[in-house]
């Protein structure tokens, strides 16, 4: 079964009609990336996913359960994790605090009046930035951390409830080449372990072509194109999308 | 603008605990007896200065006559800023921290139902100047605490005398929305009716404390076109209620009874724009020329430069009545000196008065007349003093008022 | 009839004059964000400026007149003094500090002012040309309340073609849409919030300044105009001009027919007002949401870390004095500390709303007079010792912040502070007014404690135990997941949803627990002060809870105490040390406010931070 199933799914701001007529499919330790030029509907799609915006029409199921129109919390019980095309992060805790504060919310443990965080969850949530390579910053405090180990951070968040389905917009966004790369590998690689089924938007086409299993391409809120990374580059209309950019060709 | 000098000094004087008494205190070698008085003086200095500079005109008198058997009195003034809370906080200070032998004071009814409960608690003897709620005395009085001024009921009282003379029928009213205010329209309407069956009251306003809509209030009250209006509130609600009325022709053909309209805290703000025909409880203080009086206004003017408002001779006559009492008893033991003040007669600027034993009040009047306009100021006329002590219930009227003593 | 439209045209009067006052603030808040409490205080300025000036130049219309103008000028030059010297020093500082440096405004004016034109009231002239009145359908009518009935839209007039049609104007719309953006247009910021400021200063002093035909110029204009001018500001939306209108003429109206109805609803009809447009219009009647913050740059919020050991030793420090001193001190003394160590659980228990919830109340005294009557009360209805009134007061005030809360905590920013004034003016004045249940303003008396706890020593040592108790409890809470998780939602509500947290339920329950704590703080004062009154819930207890918060420094958990100590302790000090003591105290304040924008407690800690590296 599908881990995530898209049918027909509808967004518009006033006149802007942002997303029309999506429907897509996401299978367990799977890596499909949504693409698009700037504006194209992605991020709107990823919060119509999570339950950030309802959808004007269309249906969202996870694991063959409808979850159109439940509200974020809820979808993330249901096990879904996501990152977020600009990071959000608790800036007034430590990198450890943010990742434990999802462990907590998981086992849900948020009602403790009692017994300090600081020793709740520690370990699982070292263990988890440790996995990311983030283990010599967890005492940092996320306020002044850089942009990508915000990322990363991001993602240990998005890993704690062992979801089923992760959500990633844009995470290699402001790192350098290789961390990207090495980054989505990471993910690939966890994903597979784990048969998270894993969706993610990125401008970056190497990483893209050179870890998604297949691709959407997105333009003006309608899917386009859908398929193998070779097909797609290979589609016309994409090309066309993409013209002058040179972002589709010039990745190799 | 005499109101700014007296306000610069004046501070001056407060700020040094009386530090203007101080030569006198070379003279007496004993230790000065201590007065503790609080008000809220930084709320309400329009009416409270006046009344700290007669009490220090009081206290140098008595101690230039030599203080209470030898013992200069000393006052320490503490300011409450309107709070019933801060103010106990400062009379345990007074009682002990800095020792003094009694507290004084209050100008709010709150504030002077909280010291009076602090006194009762802690066996001190509270005299009450202004507060004029009737609680202080009746339903919540105690064994320690006495009041100098004509309360609430007294003065409505004294009103509705004149007002029972009125041809009117048909009354409004408006009042301040707070116990005093609902108090006196209480009592207003059930005396009046009482005297004189047959009234009917077709308006009441109640605007906020100091925050009158005055256009919409005198509209409302023209609306239900009395023939006579009870009025009760004061100070800068009075100022724009007057003038809204004055302009929309509220108070023609329409008799004005009004509380304390004619003391002069009141009266005198209103320049030239005062009402004319409005029946007050007031203070013509330019006017009252007896043996007692007289002088009081002359030394307060030499003393300060000013003329007395009414505050002044209620701060005038706390001082008075404190050291008609010290001389009375003994010591400044607590007991000695309640059981002293119960029944203490003393000269007041308005003539003797005495302390009732009865429920504490004392028999202060007011003075009842007319307003005019005099020079381009309001004034009164045709005045009489009502004494208080022909405003008070009967005996046995009271005990059922004041059961618990 | 004819009465009824007079009734209206008295309405729109009072409309006008509090559109006047509104109009300045909330220009001022759309563009600074500062909730300027001195704004009252600019008002009366106004009108005793006018006074000088009506008084002292020759009679006749350019006497008067341009009094008025010259005193609204004189005004807005004095807002741009108190913006260039204080508020510009202290924008960064963290929402609502700002409060803190007008509220110090607030007092220095007022003792000014006593000085400068004392303590009797003063009525100014009349209007030359408007002193009469004129006859509407038989009945008279003030030509001046005409007169002002067309001040209102002319002004409205003006100020929206100054924002339509000029290039300030546009800039000042910009800005009140959207801060950063004006900022990144590389436009001078400063001198646009100057400027802004000089108008919303004029336009407070035009307002005072047109009283003076009406209303007798008293010390007490300040305070009676600024929580009115606040609701008409919030009612109509933040920032907007024409929703200030409407809500002037909302509540002018509903003043003037309310009162032929129900004469004493004058005390709480502004703040119904207000709860009921705020529950149904979270953004007021014409209010935008605000831009949302940009995402990524974090929250300037610190760490919350295990106290330091030089911090815990300085609080082990205080312990042992706090525990061994008073055997030896008088009772006063005694009475002082007690009232000290319950503000410092009032105000820790506002902290844990503002400084870890990230909202904001300026009505927080409501639980503390809940607390207390619902002590006070069980006390003489159910003749309950003190230890039940102390056990009741907590729930009491729990209850009500938990009903109350409901609606405040959905709403954001100002606009949930303002309901929580709301909802605690209408809790005031159900005590003030339900006379046979409270004793309305006369309060409740003889709330003494039970004969064992007395004696003041006693009395101390139990209020010590509860409210360093209750405050350490809400410091533990807050490094627990529950202070933590409040938090996260503070930091990011989108992340903190995003991870399965129901925002809305901690903020709630946060709420409630803090009103708790207040509830408690009530209790204890009303068994240390032997009586209840209505003033333990109204807007200057409020206001000082907010004062000791910031004072001590919102985003630090030793902040409330060190705010509490400092402002009770110099209260005390310099009431009976001076007459002018809001002046001392209103300096004294704005100069911390200065010296430390972080508050006492954030300013000793980035001071220890920088000794010993970042934390
Ligand atoms: N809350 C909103 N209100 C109005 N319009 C919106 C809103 N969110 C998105 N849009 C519009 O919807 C369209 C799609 O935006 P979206 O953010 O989904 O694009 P995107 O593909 O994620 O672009 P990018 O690559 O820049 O992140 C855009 O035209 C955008 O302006
Ligand atoms: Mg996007």
């Amino acid at each position: 079964m599908a881990t995530l199933e898209v049918a027909g799914l509808e967004k518009s701001f006033g006149g802007v009609r942002a997303v029309q007529g999506v429907s897509f499919a996401v299978h367990p330790g799977e890596m499909l990336a949504l693409i698009g030029p700037n504006g194209a509907g992605k991020s709107t799609c990823f919060n119509m996913l999570n339950g950030q915006l309802r959808p004007d029409a269309g249906t969202v199921r996870l694991l063959g359960r409808e979850i159109t129109g439940l509200a974020p919390r809820q979808v993330w019980r249901l096990g879904v994790g996501r990152t977020f095309q600009i990071t959000a992060t608790f800036g007034s805790m430590t990198v450890l605090e943010n990742v434990q504060m999802a462990l907590l919310s998981h086992h849900r443990r948020l009602g403790g009046l009692w017994r300090p965080v600081a020793r709740l969850d520690a370990a699982p949530a070292r263990a988890l930035l440790g996995r990311l390579g983030m283990a010599d910053q967890a005492e940092r405090p996320c306020g002044i951390l850089a942009y990508g180990d915000l990322k990363r951070v991001e993602l240990a968040i998005a890993l704690a409830n062992e979801p089923k389905l992760l959500l990633m917009d844009e995470p290699t966004a402001g790192m350098a080449p290789q961390e990207r790369v090495a980054l989505m590998a990471l993910t690939a690689e966890i994903a597979r372990e784990s048969g998270i089924a894993v969706l993610f938007t990125e401008h970056d086409m190497d990483v893209v072509f050179s870890h998604a299993d297949r691709i959407l391409v997105l333009d003006r809120g309608r899917l386009i194109a859908e398929g193998a990374p070779a097909a797609v580059r290979a589609d016309p209309n994409v090309r066309e999308v993409y013209l002058g950019s040179g972002a589709v060709t010039g990745a190799h | 603008m005499t109101g700014r000098a007296i306000g610069r000094r004046q501070i001056l004087a407060g700020a040094g605990v009386a530090a203007l008494a101080a030569p006198n205190l070379a003279r007496a070698q004993a230790t000065p007896i201590r007065i503790g008085e609080i008000n809220s003086y930084t709320a309400q200095p329009a009416f409270l200065q006046p009344y700290r500079n007669a009490w220090i005109l009081a206290q140098e008198q008595v101690n230039a006559a030599g203080g209470i058997n030898g013992r200069p009195i000393e006052t320490i003034f503490r300011d409450d800023a309107g709070k019933p809370e801060d103010a106990v906080r400062l009379a345990g200070e007074l009682v002990n921290a800095e020792r003094v032998s009694l507290l004084a004071g209050g100008f709010l009814s709150n504030i002077g139902l909280a010291l009076a409960d602090f006194a009762n608690q802690n066996r001190r003897l509270f005299v009450a100047s202004e507060p004029l709620t009737d609680a202080l005395v009746w339903s919540r009085g105690n064994r320690y605490t006495f009041r100098l001024r004509a309360s609430t009921y007294m003065q409505s009282a004294m009103l509705v005398e004149e007002a029972a003379k009125l041809p009117a029928k048909r009354w409004a009213t408006v009042a301040p929305n707070y116990e005093y205010g609902q108090s006196a329209v209480r009592w207003f309407k059930e005396l009046l009716t009482r005297a004189k069956p047959g009234v009917e009251f077709v308006a009441e306003q109640f605007p906020a404390l100091g925050r009158i809509d005055a256009g919409a209030t005198v509209q409302a009250l023209a609306a239900a076109n009395p023939e006579a209006i009870f009025n009760v509130t004061f100070g800068a609600d009075l100022t724009n209620f007057v003038r809204q009325g004055s302009t929309r022709g509220l108070f023609e053909r329409r008799r004005v009874v009004s509380l304390l309209t004619g003391e002069p805290e009141y009266l005198d703000p209103l320049g030239d724009e005062a009402p004319e025909g409005w029946i007050v409880t007031g203070y013509p203080w330019e006017q009252i020329d007896t043996p007692s009086h007289t002088p009081f206004r002359e030394a307060y003017r030499k003393r300060w430069n000013d003329y007395p408002r009414l505050g002044s001779v209620v701060g005038y006559d706390t001082v008075m009545a404190i050291a008609a009492l010290l001389k009375k008893t003994p010591s400044t033991e607590t007991e000695a000196m309640v059981d002293a003040m119960a029944g203490l007669q003393f000269n007041s600027v308005f003539g003797p008065i005495e302390f009732r034993a009865i429920d504490h009040q004392s028999t202060m009047g007011a003075f009842v007349g007319r307003t005019v306009l005099k020079n381009g100021k309001g004034a009164m006329a045709d005045w009489r003093y009502a004494d208080g002590k022909d405003y008070l219930p009967s005996d046995d009227v009271v005990r059922t008022l004041r059961p618990q003593a | 009839m004819e009465n009824l439209l007079l009734q209206a045209l008295s309405g729109l009067a009072s409309a006008s004059s509090l559109f006047l006052v509104a109009s300045g603030l909330t220009v001022i808040f759309g563009v600074s964000r500062v909730v300027n409490f001195a704004h009252g205080s600019l008002y009366m300025l106004g009108a005793y400026l006018a006074f000088t000036l009506v008084t002292q130049l020759p009679r006749g219309h350019l006497g008067f007149w341009g009094g008025v103008v010259g005193a609204a000028i004189i005004v807005g030059l004095i807002g741009v003094v108190v913006e260039v010297l204080l508020l510009r020093r202290i924008y960064r500082a963290p929402e609502l500090f700002q409060l803190l440096a007008t509220f110090g405004v607030v007092l220095i004016v007022q003792d000014l002012a006593l000085m400068t034109w004392g303590a009797q009231d003063l009525l100014g002239p009349r209007a030359p040309g408007l002193r009469g009145s004129t006859e509407i359908l038989g009945l008279r009518f003030p030509l001046y309340e005409l007169f002002l009935i067309g001040v209102g839209p002319v002004v409205l007039g003006l100020l929206w073609l100054l924002f339509h049609r000029t290039r300030w104007g546009t800039l000042v719309r910009a800005a009140t849409q959207d801060r950063e953006m004006v900022g990144a247009l590389g436009v001078n910021q400063r001198m646009l919030f100057t400027s802004v400021f000089f108008l919303g200063s004029l336009l407070a002093g035009l307002g005072g300044a047109l009283q003076l035909p009406r209303e007798s110029v008293n010390l007490h204009m300040d305070l009676s105009i600024i929580t009115e001018a606040f609701v008409v500001v919030v009612v109509g939306g933040l920032g907007s001009l024409s929703g200030a209108a409407l809500a002037a003429l909302l509540i002018g109206e509903l003043h003037a027919f309310g009162i032929l109805v129900l004469p004493k609803i004058t005390l709480v009809l502004v703040f119904l007002v207000m709860a009921l447009v705020l529950v149904v219009r979270p953004h007021g009647l014409l209010g935008k949401p605000e831009a949302a913050a940009r995402g990524g740059q974090g929250s300037a919020a610190p760490l919350i870390g295990p106290a330091p050991p030089a911090l815990r030793r300085l609080g082990l420090a205080a312990l042992a004095v706090a525990v061994l001193l008073p055997p030896f001190l008088g009772d006063y003394a005694l009475s002082v500390l007690t009232e000290m160590a319950i503000l410092v659980l009032f105000a820790a228990s506002l902290h844990l709303i503002m400084g870890p919830g990230g909202m904001a109340s300026f009505g927080h005294a409501a639980y503390f007079g809940l607390g207390a009557y619902g002590a006070a009360l069980a006390g003489q209805w159910l003749g309950a010792p003190m230890l039940a009134g102390l056990a009741l007061a907590p729930l009491a005030a729990g209850i009500f912040g938990l009903v109350f809360g409901f609606f405040c905590v959905r709403l954001s920013g100002v606009y949930a502070a303002m309901l929580t004034l709301a909802f605690a003016q209408i809790a005031w004045s159900v005590a003030f007014q339900w006379v046979e249940l409270t004793g309305g303003d006369n309060g409740i008396l003889g709330v003494w404690p039970d004969r064992w706890a007395a004696p003041k020593l006693v009395y101390y040592y139990l209020a010590l135990v509860l409210c360093l108790g209750a405050t350490l409890l809400l410091r533990r809470v807050i490094h627990a997941p529950f202070g933590y998780a409040l938090r996260a939602q503070r930091d990011s509500t989108l992340r903190a949803e995003a991870i399965g947290i129901d925002a809305f339920r901690i903020r709630w329950l946060g709420f409630g627990l803090a009103a708790a704590a207040a509830g408690i703080a009530g209790g204890l004062f009303a068994y240390a002060k032997g009586s209840v009154f209505p003033t333990y819930m109204d807007i200057p207890r409020s206001v000082d809870a907010l004062l000791m918060v910031l004072l001590g420094g919102v985003h630090t958990l030793s902040g409330p105490i060190v705010g509490a100590l400092a402002l009770t302790g110099l209260q005390e000090q310099l009431v009976r040390i001076t007459d002018y003591w809001r002046l001392v105290l209103g300096s004294i304040i704005v100069l911390l406010v200065l010296f430390f924008p972080q508050g006492l407690a954030g300013a000793a800690r980035a001071r220890w931070e920088a000794r010993h590296g970042d934390a």
